[in-house]
Formats: structure tokens, C-alpha cells, sequence
């Protein structure tokens, strides 16, 4: 292989010809290897299985592709995991496919693949197929990925009684990490090296709370649109009311001086591994303790309940007296100076 | 300082405020009125008109510079991304005001470069980077802001780098106020942050002028209830006069080196405001020695499409000028929500009818 | 368009500034403030320092409301 094949991706890479073999064998296979991607066939073949499939579907395209505390790779692994782990799907295997721009450093792409087969193993999943593109200089933003991602159901999810007035909403961490460091980086603010997102796996927040018997009613991963799309979902699928206590929503320190800057409410900044949960009343404490107690549930709080009053709308109590109704995101994420 | 800070939002020095206000018992109703888009936004925040008591009501005036910016200047930016190839760096703010229904965000799906910044500096950046390009800062907003737009100007930034200068000026708009029909206001509460820059001597002439009473106000819950409640006690002593009760931020001459780099960079010139017409003396201008870095003159921009402030049906001219509340225009929460504004009221992260939308329907 | 936020200073070199929170470092253009020192709370607006805050102002203010605040309930205790 000539330097700058090694070092570089060329439109050749996405031929089909030799240098796609070598790229899926030396970057791809060389860190995510197992019997079924291996077999390099047009499809991945699996084990027969018991139990309800669930499948979802993800593409990441997060710039800077390298953030403090992961980078594309981690995210598009965990955020296919959680969205498996939430609906109550024990995750098993990922498809990835990876659209690269012509130019893209290949160091940064082995990079990516590494992040991406620590982040499968450590959620004890495995990539069984995949695909690679690589197009024109200019037209890829250095890459792109998509993910899908199936599991197996768990017995008795969702349950039979669906969300209602009276459930607690809990949620396992401070929100908005992962919006935060993104926003910080593009408003040219330095976070100390102990801040960084949030991206990491839930499955062991809900394995948590199952092992303790609790069965949650309802289940989000925050990412896109924040706590504030999640609460807006629970509102609106349970025509129910949803009231949160303002000062109970867990905000780091380096969030909300992100915010403050900025002049983003966090509410609306992307998770990258929480969970939001609606649990009866009589098991929230158990349910946030449980988190606590995991490992990976630093911060966890209720933060409100389900009502009977201003049904389908999500209403944020403040800590001076006052009220807020909270809507979805209208548009992108902008800063503001007014 | 950071705990003197935290005081400020502690809300039982907030309730104890609110409580004092409501011992009052004034002869007549008093209407207070604000001018600064970053005051509705808290005063809707905190929830502050449900916790006032029935005698006394807030309104919101013509404060919010991106409320004000009239359509041909967000046109012209838009003009200048699509038909002359210029990165447009605007403030966030900015980007979905639609002009004829048009906004800066439409102008980049239609393949135009408009890229957010935090700060006129940010523009500089973007000009020393990309040489070949001709950047233009689309400079909005207040004293606050125009004086950070003046120390980019004067600093000899690159020449690739231009200015589409839509500054204004409050104590005009405060004078403008004053002349119009049917406006009862008894006191104004001021932008503590226009103040910090500009001093208080402006506004001491104006309520001496109109017997009127004034307060500077800051931003944190402590800090607006405690400019509400002064305001009303100067009101009942019948005082005409401006009080400072952000002393912190706000010294009499203000910030001496802010108002020599505006005084520098621009001329004050007579300005459009969106729902107020034409204002003498309310706009800033590059001055003749900055006057290559005016994009208006930079590049030929059509201003022969006249469009109207208002889309039909819209109130945004009446809101903003305290005429109106929300809630009388016929389009508020129905044709007219956040996720589908006609005016810049509701598009706007301070716009008066956006702030009541979101905060005070709960 | 008062969007402002304080902020403690923390290094200065001429109009180059940089301030510290929470373990964040922002930059921020002094150009407009003569005597800025580390150490300093600002207000910071659009990336720039357009004002010195002044702590014992900031303290006064607190305890002139404390007493504003004990004259009122008094006066209406009395009542």
C-alpha cells in the first residue's frame, strides 16, 4: 500500500476494489472482529433466538467528532444500546455503517473503530454488519455514521398499566452533559478535563432497577431535545399533565455556567446516557436510590409527578412562586446575546 | 462575590419583596413599563405579573432590538448571503426573525453562508481565517452591544470584514413612547445593562422632562422585584427621577471607555424601528473614517422592495409598544405559536409575546 | 439585549482577557475596561467586559434591602 492509501482515505476506498478489502479488513475487522462479521457476507447471519424482537435506528453526525468525553464512535454505540436498553430490550447486536469523506485522516478512523469496539464490549454487544461509503471532498463533514441496533425483550415490558396521574418522573443524573461540552466547543469555552459528556451505556441503570423489582412505566434516553423532548413525549402519549419541580432537576455547575453564557436553557441540552423514567409514587425513592447504588446513577432525583391539571402540557414550578410552560425545541440550539 | 451574588436569587428575599409592594394601597392603578427584552424575559421567567398585586401591571415596551430591527435590514443580510456570496456572522438571535418570510436561516437552506457567533470578535476570526471571503457582522442590539461592535471597528480589524450596522438607541424610543396616543405609562423601569454602559445622565434629563419617575433595575428575581418595588414608592411620593438600584454595575457616567469607542466608530443617525417608524437621532452609523467597512455601501443592496413591518393580521407594532398585550392579537396562540411565528415577537428568545406564550400560560 | 453575565477575571494581558467558572475558561476582550485586574468581577456581554462590578455596592445593596425589608414588616405589624 502506497503512504498516502495508509494514511489517507481515497475515493478509491469506497470502490469496492482492493482498497475497500483492505480498509473493512485493516481498520474495520482488525478491532471488531467476531464469527458473524467475519464471515464478510452480504448479510450477517445469527443464532436463532427466542423472544421479541426489538430494532432501532440511529445515524450520528456530531461535530467535532472527537469531544471531551468520547467521540463519534462511543456515541453512536451507546446511543443505539440505550435506545434498545429503554424500550426494555436486552441489546445484542449493532449494524454500522460508516460514510467517510475523501481526505479523512485514517488514523482518526481507527480511532473511531477502537472507540466502537470498547464501547460494544463493554455493553457486551457485538457488530455483525457493516458498510463503508466514502464520497467526494466537500461533501461529508470527515464522517458520518449509521446504527442499528436489536435486542430481545424483556419479559413483562412495557407493563400492562401505562404511565398516569399520581407516578413519579425520575431521572438517573445531572442533565445536559453531552449538549454542554458541544456547546462549549463551539462558543470557544475551555472545560476543565474533569468535565465531559455524559456518553456512556444505560443498560445497567435499568438492569438496576429490574434486579430490584421495579418495573418502570415508562423509559427515555434524553438525547436530542434534551429532558425537555421527554417530558413533551410523556405528556403528550399520556395526555396526562407532567409538573417539575425546577430546583429538583439535577444541573451540574459546568452546565449551567455553559448556559448561562450562552443563554441555552439545559433543559434542551442532549443526554448522552441517562435515563428518565416514570415509576409509581410508592417505589420512587427505592427507584432513585437503586441508581444512586449502581454506579452509574450519581445525582439521580425525582424531579416531579404525573397530574390530573394541565393535561398533555409539561409545567416547570420555579423556585420563586412562579410557572413555566415547557415546550418542544422550535428550532435549533442558538446562543443569544438578548 | 459569588455569594453576594447567590443573594440576589434567594427566593425568600424575593417573597419578602413581593409581600412590601403588596402593602401598598395606591389611589389609582399603576402601569410600569420596561424596555428592555431581557427584563420580559425574567419578569415572564419568574412569574413576576401573577405575583404583582391587582393594582399594578408591568408591560413590556419596545426593548427587544430584535423585535425593533425592521425587515429591510434583516433583507438586506439576507441579500448579502445569496445574490453577493458573503459569510453572514449574526448573533444567534437573529437567525429565524423572518423579514416577508423570509429569515437568515431560510437564506442558509437556499445555500447561503450564515454562521452563528457569540461576539463581533467571532466575526474577525472568521474574516482572518477565510481571506478570500468578504465576511459581514450583522451588528444588532442595543448600547450594550454597540459598543463591543465599536471596539471591533477600531481595532483595525481585516479588510475582507464589513459591518450591516443596525444599532439603536432607548433614550429616543423612550421619548418616541411619550408622544404616542393613549399610552398611560406612571414609571419606567431601565436595562441596567444599557445603563452600565451609557450611565444614567440621559435618562435623569428625560424624567425631569416628563415628570416621570425611573429606576435602573438588574436582572436576577432580587434585583427586578427590587426596581418594581422602588419604582412604586416613587411613584407614590410623586417623585420625577431616575434611582439606581443596580449600583454593582451602574456608576452615573457609566463605563467612560464604552461611550469614547461609540463615539468614535459611529454617528447617530435617524433610524426605522420596527412598530415605531422613523426615530431622529436613534440609530448609529459607521463614521466617515470606518465608512469602508459599511456593508451598505460595500455591496449594492436593493432597497426598493418595500415590506411591510407587520404580516397581516399580526400585532407584533401594537406589542411592542406597550399598546397592546399579547393576548388581544387575534393570531396569539393560535396562527401565531413559537413553532410558527408571524412576527418578531414571538420568534424571538425576548420577544414579548414568545416570553407570555411560553411563561405565563402555565 | 441585556444578556449579560458576571464573571470573575482570572488572567489579563493587555485587552486579552480570561475568565474562570466553574472550571470553565472563557475569553473575554477587555478593550472596553481601563483597570481590569485578575481577581476582578465583570460583566461580560457578547465576549466582552463592558463593566467592573463593585462588590461592596453589591453588599450594600443586600443589606439595604434586609433593612428596607425589616422597616416594612415592622411598620405593618404595628398596623
Amino acid at each position: 500500500m502506497r503512504n498516502k492509501e495508509k494514511e489517507t482515505i481515497l475515493l478509491g476506498h469506497g470502490s469496492g476494489g482492493r482498497l475497500t478489502h483492505e480498509l473493512i479488513r485493516d481498520v474495520f475487522l482488525e478491532k471488531l472482529a467476531n464469527p458473524v462479521l467475519g464471515f464478510l457476507g452480504d448479510s450477517g447471519i445469527l443464532p436463532e433466538t427466542e423472544g421479541r424482537i426489538a430494532i432501532t435506528t440511529d445515524s450520528f453526525v456530531v461535530s467535532p467528532l472527537f469531544f471531551a468525553g468520547g467521540d463519534i464512535g462511543t456515541l453512536a454505540v451507546n446511543g443505539t444500546v440505550n435506545d434498545l436498553a429503554v424500550s426494555g430490550a436486552i441489546p445484542k447486536y449493532l449494524s454500522l455503517g460508516a460514510i467517510i469523506e475523501e481526505g479523512f485522516p485514517v488514523a482518526d478512523l481507527k480511532r473511531i473503530v477502537s472507540s466502537i469496539a470498547r464501547s460494544a464490549e463493554e455493553s457486551g454487544v457485538i457488530v455483525v454488519a457493516g458498510d463503508t461509503k466514502v464520497v467526494e471532498r466537500g461533501k461529508g463533514d470527515g464522517l458520518f455514521l449509521s446504527m442499528s441496533g436489536t435486542g430481545i425483550m424483556r419479559n413483562g415490558y412495557p407493563p400492562q398499566r401505562p404511565p398516569g396521574p399520581g407516578d413519579s418522573v425520575i431521572v438517573s443524573g445531572p442533565v445536559g452533559d453531552h449538549g454542554a461540552v458541544i456547546l462549549a466547543s463551539r462558543a470557544h469555552l475551555e472545560t476543565a478535563d474533569s468535565f465531559g459528556s455524559d456518553c456512556a451505556a444505560v443498560t445497567s441503570l435499568v438492569q438496576a432497577l429490574f434486579d430490584e423489582g421495579i418495573v418502570p412505566r415508562f423509559m427515555r434516553d434524553p438525547t436530542r431535545g434534551g429532558l425537555a423532548g421527554v417530558l413533551c413525549d410523556l405528556a403528550q402519549d399520556t395526555s396526562a399533565g407532567v409538573e417539575v419541580m425546577e430546583q429538583h432537576v439535577p444541573v451540574k455547575p459546568e452546565v449551567e455556567t455553559i448556559c448561562n453564557i450562552t443563554g441555552v436553557d439545559p433543559l434542551y441540552l442532549a443526554c448522552e446516557g441517562r435515563v428518565v423514567a416514570v415509576v409509581d409514587s410508592s417505589q420512587s425513592d427505592r427507584a432513585v436510590d437503586v441508581w444512586k447504588r449502581s454506579g452509574a446513577g450519581d445525582g439521580a432525583a425525582c424531579i416531579g409527578k404525573l397530574t390530573d391539571n394541565e393535561r398533555g402540557r409539561v409545567i416547570i414550578r420555579t423556585r420563586y412562586g412562579g410557572a413555566r410552560h415547557l415546550m418542544r425545541l422550535t428550532s435549533e440550539i442558538l446562543p443569544r446575546i438578548c | 462575590m459569588s455569594d453576594v451574588i447567590e443573594r440576589y436569587r434567594d427566593p425568600c428575599l424575593f417573597e419578602s419583596l413581593v409581600r412590601r409592594i403588596g402593602r401598598h394601597s395606591p389611589r389609582r392603578p399603576l402601569t410600569l413599563m420596561h424596555v428592555c427584552g431581557t427584563h420580559e424575559n425574567a419578569v415572564a421567567r419568574f412569574g413576576i405579573r401573577n405575583l404583582l398585586p391587582d393594582w399594578l401591571r408591568i408591560i413590556a415596551g419596545p426593548g427587544c432590538p430584535v423585535c425593533v430591527c425592521p425587515p429591510a435590514d434583516i433583507n438586506a443580510a439576507v441579500q448579502l448571503a445569496l445574490d453577493h456570496d458573503a459569510v453572514i456572522a449574526t448573533f444567534g438571535d437573529m437567525v429565524n426573525v423572518p423579514a416577508d418570510d423570509v429569515s437568515l436561516a431560510d437564506a442558509r437552506a437556499d445555500g447561503g453562508d450564515v454562521r452563528v457567533v457569540y461576539s463581533a470578535a467571532d466575526a474577525v476570526t472568521i474574516a482572518r481565517k477565510e481571506k478570500d471571503r468578504q465576511v459581514v457582522f450583522f451588528a444588532v442590539g442595543f448600547e450594550t452591544t454597540a459598543c463591543t461592535s465599536a471596539a471591533v471597528a477600531l481595532a483595525q480589524p481585516p479588510e475582507n470584514l464589513s459591518m450591516l450596522v443596525s444599532h439603536r438607541l432607548i433614550p429616543p424610543a423612550l421619548d418616541a413612547l411619550e408622544r404616542i396616543d393613549g399610552l398611560c405609562i406612571d414609571g419606567f423601569l431601565l436595562p441596567g445593562h444599557v445603563l452600565a454602559v451609557t450611565g444614567t445622565g440621559s435618562y435623569v434629563e428625560f424624567c425631569k422632562a416628563n415628570s416621570t419617575a425611573a429606576v435602573v433595575a438588574g436582572f436576577e428575581a432580587v434585583d427586578i422585584m427590587l426596581g418594581v418595588g422602588s419604582l412604586v414608592d416613587m411613584i407614590i411620593r410623586g417623585e420625577s427621577d431616575v434611582q439606581n438600584a443596580y449600583p454593582r454595575a451602574v456608576r452615573s457616567d457609566g463605563n467612560r471607555r464604552a461611550l469614547q469607542a461609540v463615539n468614535q466608530a459611529f454617528d447617530t443617525v435617524d433610524s426605522a424601528w420596527r412598530g415605531l417608524g422613523v426615530i431622529p437621532a436613534s440609530g448609529l452609523a459607521l463614521q466617515k473614517d470606518l465608512s469602508h467597512m459599511d456593508a451598505s455601501g460595500r455591496f449594492d443592496i436593493r432597497t426598493d422592495k418595500v415590506i411591510a413591518d407587520d404580516p397581516p393580521g399580526c400585532e407584533c407594532s401594537s406589542v411592542m409598544t406597550g399598546l397592546k398585550e399579547p393576548e388581544s392579537c387575534a393570531l396569539f396562540g393560535t396562527a401565531c405559536r413559537p413553532d410558527s411565528p408571524k412576527g418578531p415577537c414571538m420568534v424571538s428568545s425576548e420577544g414579548t409575546c414568545r416570553n407570555r406564550y411560553f411563561f405565563e400560560r402555565a | 439585549m441585556c444578556f449579560a453575565v458576571p464573571l470573575r477575571l482570572l488572567e489579563v494581558d493587555g485587552s486579552a482577557g480570561v475568565c474562570m467558572m466553574s472550571g470553565i475558561r472563557i475569553e473575554v476582550r477587555l478593550d472596553l475596561l481601563e483597570d481590569a485586574r485578575p481577581g476582578d468581577y465583570v460583566l461580560v456581554h457578547a465576549g466582552f467586559a463592558i463593566q467592573l462590578l463593585d462588590e461592596d455596592e453589591a453588599e450594600d445593596t443586600i443589606s439595604m434591602i434586609s433593612e428596607m425589608l425589616e422597616k416594612s414588616e415592622r411598620e405593618s405589624s404595628s398596623q
